[in-house]
């Protein structure tokens, strides 16, 4: 033993949540799964390709269809597949924001890995919110990724590009981001499994808000509407997912404009800015109430 | 200076109003070797984790080198390995090492990083993810992630528990260079034998209070000595260790020869035992030591 002298000196909180967030994109990484996530992505990818292909192989620009009416084929086919391709990503970005926050607090601290990093001079917020941000950022980059690649198929295969692509591609990641946030809160409260399953229905739930609310539209109903709306302010993704699918047909009009606003992905609701207001102050409450219960409790 | 660690009244009650200490005092020094015993359930673990700041205390005071217990500077004099512990599989023993200094603001870098892997013998497997490090493997990493930063303060959970004699040999003699070091470390084991050989004082703590305190000698008080000579062996009971040498220049003036000299089994153990008894304090509060299935004193060194 050499005896070497060796001091630790004081490190800023910003630069030790830094070495979390590193850690956990390490993590992320390193964990056996993400191969097969990737396999599977290029499988969805490989698979929309084709189903792109055949169907616009089957579209005309403008098609009549009698008195006069006119139906704009191509942007029908080519929202309803982005839309769908929208739905996919995001369910793919929440299975991953999921595992990859899956037992940050209650679940590390039962199985022991939380105690040798939470004695270190780091305070226990800045080991949450690291963990949301490696995990988010992994998640969000996943999604964007995945979606513009959908983007890039759609235009090749059938020259068709969304109407707002950039707002709709931001929304979809902040709807991503809002899971991880659920996700964080919810490993605060539950073991692993637990939370992995809260997590998910909660996603179906939304999504199913989501789907009542447009039927509600349709069917001109006050109360569907009402309850969809509540729901998208408790679960505020499925607002944004909704606001994207909107940004992707914004600007089409007439007939197509309405036939898309009937289908499950296209057309769907203009949430405004308001929306976007509310998820990132929705995202630091979660946050916030997190953190509160992780410094109280005993590790 | 102040203390390594420094203990006052503490009391710990967990939800559901489990008492799991009732105004414990106790006080490492520096370069102070403190062994902490007590049945399972007796408060040991929950004592070690507010000292690290894992547990907050109900009542009372800790100071860690003068700083409250599980502040940041408390923190940063303190290293810890818990009993129950997992380190993340996919990270290799340099890697893990690499990522506490930067998490305890080490600047020991790489030499710092060799020099304790060395130390705790595990120099050819720097390279090995924790995934594929036995049991053992893993202990003593955590020992070493324990010094990095060269903590004023170590606090040690079971330790050994999960070590070959060989590695226990290992771990004993590093608590004595620490030591040498003017770091104060808490030991809290089930080996009453490793305790009474490497300690200066030890703490026996039962049902939340401490219940006896004093350096393992004056716990131990005397004990018995075995000498094996040419007419038979000799058993003499409460004989001081100091003594030993007079009672056998004494069989040796008397004609006999002196075969072996032998002490007679860990009196640590027999102190420990009236003063705590046999069996567990029933049902362990969340943190303590819930599931060392060692009988206290089982493998006690003779």
């Amino acid at each position: 033993m050499s005896g070497a002298t060796v001091s630790s000196r004081p490190v800023g909180q910003l630069t030790q949540g830094l070495t979390i967030m590193r850690y956990a994109l390490q993590e992320s990484l390193r964990r056996r799964v993400l191969p097969v996530v990737g396999v599977l992505t290029v499988i969805f990818l490989v698979l929309y390709a084709l189903g792109a292909h055949f169907a616009f192989q089957e579209v005309s620009d403008n098609r009549q269809v009698g008195f006069g009416v006119e139906i704009d084929d191509r942007s029908l086919a080519g929202s309803t597949l982005l839309g769908l391709a929208m739905f996919a990503t995001l369910f793919l970005g929440a299975i991953i924001s999921t595992f990859l926050t899956l037992g940050v607090i209650r679940g590390d601290a039962e199985s022991g890995l939380l105690q040798p990093i939470a004695v270190r001079p780091i305070s226990r917020t800045t080991i949450l919110v690291a963990r949301f941000a490696g995990a988010g950022l992994v998640s969000v980059v996943y999604a964007i990724a995945v979606f513009l690649l959908t983007v890039v198929i759609t235009k090749v295969t059938g020259d068709f590009s969304p109407d707002r692509l950039w707002t709709a591609t931001f929304e979809l990641a902040a709807a991503v981001a809002v899971i991880t946030c659920i996700s964080v809160l919810a490993s605060a409260f539950t073991s692993s499994t637990a939370q992995g399953i809260t997590v998910l229905m909660l996603f179906g739930a939304g999504l199913t808000s989501g789907l009542l609310g447009q039927i509600g539209d349709a069917l001109d109903s006050g109360t569907l509407v009402d309850l969809s709306e509540l729901a998208s302010k408790v679960l505020p993704f499925e607002a944004l997912y909704q606001d994207a699918l909107y940004s992707l047909t914004a600007d089409i009009s007439g007939t197509t404009g309405y036939l898309l606003s009937l289908g499950p992905f296209g057309g769907a609701v203009d949430s405004g800015a308001g929306i976007i207001i509310w998820s990132i102050v929705y995202c630091a409450a979660l946050i916030a109430i997190a953190a509160a219960l992780f410094r109280r409790r005993d590790l | 200076m102040a203390a390594a660690l420094s203990v006052h009244g503490l009391t710990k009650t967990y939800k559901g109003g489990k008492e799991a200490l009732r105004g414990v005092d106790l006080t490492v020094g520096e370069g102070m070797l403190v062994g902490l015993l007590g049945p399972n359930g007796a408060g040991k673990s929950t004592l070690t984790k507010i000292a690290c700041g894992l547990v907050q205390a109900s009542g009372g005071e800790v100071t860690v080198a003068g700083a409250p217990a599980g502040s940041l500077e408390a923190r940063r004099a303190t290293g810890y390995l818990a009993e129950l512990f997992r380190f993340p599989a996919w990270l290799t023993a340099l890697e893990l090492l690499t990522l506490h200094q930067r998490l305890a603001g080490s600047g020991g870098g790489s030499a710092e990083r060799e020099e304790l892997l060395e130390l705790v013998g595990l120099g050819d497997a720097r390279e090995v993810r924790v995934e594929a490090m036995s049991k053992g493997m893993q202990q003593r990493l955590g020992i070493a992630q324990a010094m990095i930063g060269a903590p004023s303060l170590l606090l040690l959970d079971e330790p050994t528990s999960a070590l070959d004699p060989a590695g226990r040999r290992v771990v004993r003699e590093l608590l004595v260079e620490l030591r040498s070091r003017g770091i104060g470390v808490m030991l809290n084991s089930h080996l009453l034998g490793e305790v009474e050989r490497v300690c200066d004082a030890v703490t026996i703590i039962d049902g939340g209070r401490v219940v006896a305190a004093g350096s393992p000698a004056e716990l131990a008080g005397a004990r018995a000595v075995e000498i094996e000579t040419d007419t038979g062996v000799v058993r003499r009971e409460g004989v001081e260790r100091d003594a030993i040498p007079a009672l056998v220049r004494e069989l040796v003036a008397e004609g006999r020869d002196i075969y072996a000299v032998r002490e007679g089994g860990s009196s640590l153990e027999d102190a420990y035992m009236k003063v705590v008894g046999s069996g567990d304090r029933g049902r362990a509060a969340p943190g303590d030591d819930f599931d060392d299935p060692d009988e206290p004193g089982a493998e006690a060194e003779r």
